[in-house]
């Protein structure tokens, strides 16, 4: 089985949701779209407040490369762009608050046979689907799927490794979307012009590891079966697995001629292309022992977590954490009326868990072992206490891929990666200073 | 509901440095056993008395001259405490050995700011403090299989192997070596005990094989040249049963915190330690040298950490 050096092996915690069938939550009351719903720079608001909206209306229209729309999620009417607290970006960020007066009335995007298309129109319509990475990175995919003319891009490699704890829906989507997944790739391998795509499962997923293979016969699409390891997901420590090839520091995976997508994503592009159906809505585990009816929903994008929560029975009243995506690199949300955003694989719920206090770092090289990047995490977290950033810069501290794996083995109980995340962000923001 | 924020990963392995020390006690019982049936009761209650005192010392420490109220025990005192017992002779009287357990953690730790933060093995400074402080107690051994209830002041003396070997020539036998009933410090003489608790310990992995196996094995290489040159210098299985090399292989040499960091690096100071021990065992005034050659590699680990940084993901060659 393929898989990487280093990495750790979290509880899976999948069997509370990974036999329940995707459904579809009610339509909600009220959506809030944040303006930044995508890597790079937030979209340009396109109604006002008093506006009626149709659902997949464009209600955002990206600014500069790096960007991309927003569409309604529901049928109704503006209220309001206010600023809310953004859980990612830790700072509040305009939303457009969107109340739903009727059912769906959608409005579609022009779209054709993709396989009359030209690549340029096909391109166009996944770029009006506001698509995004659904891995939770959100990169705007037309922009991953346009590597400049001096990159030869020749594999496409399909990330359905889902090596997070807790999360089922990219597993439900490869048992019950197969062929909408298939679609996907067909129609982004015909962009790229790659002639070779392959679908990366790990090992505790074999029933979709089958299901694909089967669904596939026929179609130059390939299914790798993976060591059942975290971060197995990760972008270069799948290409490594896969292909064998290392991605260069500071490089990105079309460097080494690929080009990574999400399985989420590979539907969202059929719907786009095939369905003209914009992105609205997406795949959502909410399961943690908190949680009364763990299930995998589609959400549309805006709907508040409580919401979400609501329709699986509610969390126990003794709940301590709510994260957005999973255990391990998801974030930790105080207030349930944040919105699900494009990048949201998953709401998790847990109970209070016994507190481990921190002790000083003891050397015993166990974040320098599973480190997937070769990085000595210990290091890192030291130089960034001593606030010596140069320093880390040197001994790779821009390479963490921010995994979680030094900082969930750490006997010590140190918090390395929440340094690390620190330091770099401290170190961006005094080199931008300098230039 | 009162939700809490914390940040990422959300989940933690249950591991933590108590199970670690634990761990390293547990496999030091074997020894400590051994050493009551070879060396009598005060050698049992100098390793029981040094885990003790060891942990509250280092809790008075931490709670009352560093002033951290909620300080949770980790056991990293009573480890110290029991390999400083164990790397006595049972002739150093009680009072001595506690002065030696206040060096080893006030100077061997503390003033380096603590667990984790010390260079220097702080057993093995302690020891150092007190073969410098009381030769005449530390150098001075009993006869093993006296009794458990002798007297150890009521013991007839004996030389250690290597110490008979290096000045009278007289050899051990192999066996008296590896089972351990032989002169020595308290804890260091019986291999087979040893080795049993350092099985216990890298099942656990707790440690790894490398600065065991790279120390033993050059200690190996070392003495065989030097016996097929001229064998007045001992065989290379003697050389690997006496004195204090597999306790110092096995137990001090492989503390987390005063080695180094990667695989490469263990190795190399694995490989150090050897050579130094070999090199004072042979031409040096000392009959035995394990404890100084570790003490000297503790101080190179910064430059062979520097040395040995693991190549990034990614990093081109070269």
């Amino acid at each position: 089985m393929l898989t990487f050096k280093g990495g750790v092996h979290p509880p899976e915690m999948k069997e509370w949701s990974k036999d329940k069938p995707i459904e579809r939550v009610p339509l909600p009351q009220k959506v809030f779209v944040f303006l930044s719903n995508h890597a790079g720079n937030p979209a340009k608001p396109v109604v006002s407040p008093g506006d009626e909206v149709k659902t997949g209306q464009v209600i955002g229209e990206p600014e500069g490369f790096i960007s991309a729309y927003l569409h309604s999620p529901v049928t109704g009417k503006v209220l309001e762009i206010n600023k809310i607290l953004h859980p990612i970006l830790g700072k509040p960020i305009e939303a457009i608050v969107i109340e739903r007066t009727s059912d769906d009335e959608w409005v579609y995007i022009e779209t054709g046979d993709f396989e009359r298309m030209s690549k340029e129109e096909v391109l166009e319509v996944i770029k009006k689907a506001g698509i995004v990475g659904l891995g939770g990175a959100m990169f705007p995919t037309h922009v991953k799927l346009s590597p400049p003319p001096e990159k030869k891009v020749d594999t496409l490699i399909i990330n359905g490794a889902e090596c997070e704890p807790v999360l089922t829906i990219d597993h439900r989507l490869m048992l019950e979307r197969a062929e909408d997944i298939l679609q996907g790739i067909l129609i982004m391998m015909k962009v790229l012009g790659v002639q070779k795509a392959i679908v990366g499962v790990e090992s505790n997923k074999i029933d979709a590891y089958h299901n694909l293979k089967k669904v596939f016969k026929g179609y130059p699409v390939d299914v790798a079966l993976l060591k059942t390891k975290y971060p197995q997901g990760a972008e270069k420590q799948l290409i490594y697995a896969i292909t064998g090839r290392v991605v260069p520091r500071g490089g990105l995976p079309m460097d080494v001629g690929v080009v990574v997508q999400n399985v989420g994503t590979c539907v969202a592009v059929k719907e786009a292309v095939v369905d003209g159906k914009p992105l609205v809505e997406r795949g959502v585990t909410v399961s943690g022992d908190a949680v009364k009816n763990p299930r995998n929903l589609i959400v549309r994008i805006g709907t508040p977590v409580k919401d979400v929560i609501d329709y699986c029975g509610g969390i126990d009243e003794n709940t301590e954490r709510v994260i957005l995506g999973g255990p391990m690199m998801g974030i930790s949300i105080t207030n349930l009326d944040v919105p699900v955003m494009k990048g949201t694989s998953g709401i998790t719920a847990f109970l209070p868990k016994k507190p481990q206090p921190q002790k000083p770092c003891i050397r015993c090289s166990e974040c320098v072992q599973v480190c997937p990047m070769n990085l000595q995490p210990y290091l890192l977290y030291l130089l960034s206490t001593k606030r010596k950033y140069d320093e880390a810069v040197e001994n790779g501290l821009m390479d963490c891929i921010e995994c979680g794996s030094c900082t969930y083995t750490c006997p010590s109980k140190i918090e390395h990666v929440r340094y690390i995340k620190l330091a770099k962000t401290v170190y961006r923001a005094t080199r931008r200073g300098k230039k | 509901m009162k939700l809490m924020s914390t940040y990422a990963p959300h989940l933690r392995e249950e591991d933590d440095v108590r199970k670690i020390m634990l761990d390293v006690l547990i496999a030091l019982s074997p020894a400590v056993i051994g050493a009551a049936y070879f060396f009598g009761w005060y050698a049992l209650f100098l390793c029981i008395a040094g885990a003790v005192t060891g942990e509250l010392f280092d809790i008075f420490v931490m709670r009352y001259l560093r002033g951290v109220k909620d300080f949770v025990p980790d056991g990293s005192g009573a480890v110290t405490g029991l390999l400083l017992a164990m790397n006595v002779s049972t002739r150093l009287p009680f009072w001595a050995f506690l002065l030696g357990l206040v060096f080893a953690l006030g100077i061997g730790k503390h003033v380096f700011g603590g667990l984790g933060q010390n260079i220097f093995n702080p057993a093995l400074v302690g020891r150092a403090f007190l073969l410098i402080s009381f030769p005449t107690y530390m150098t001075t051994w009993v006869v093993p299989g006296a009794g458990f209830w002798k007297s150890p002041v009521d013991v007839v003396t004996a030389a250690t192997p290597l110490a008979l070997f290096k000045e009278q020539g007289v050899f051990t036998s192999y066996w008296d070596l590896f089972i351990g009933k032989v002169g020595g410090s308290l804890g260091e003489t019986s291999a087979l005990l040893l080795i049993i608790g350092f099985i216990y310990l890298l099942l656990k992995k707790r440690v790894k094989i490398f600065i065991p196996a790279s120390y033993i094995g050059t200690v190996l290489v070392f003495s065989s040249i030097a016996y097929l040159m001229n064998p007045k210098y001992g065989d290379p299985l003697f050389h690997l049963l006496s004195g204090g090399l597999m306790l110092g292989a096995l137990f001090m040499a492989t503390d987390m915190v005063t080695s180094p960091i990667t695989e490469k690096g263990q190795v190399i100071f694995g490989i150090g330690c050897g050579v130094l021990t070999m090199a004072i065992r042979l031409f040096g005034a000392y009959p035995e040298g394990v404890s100084f050659s570790i003490l000297f590699m503790n101080a190179l680990v910064p430059l062979i950490d520097r040395y040995t940084r693991p190549r990034i993901f990614g990093e081109v060659k070269g």
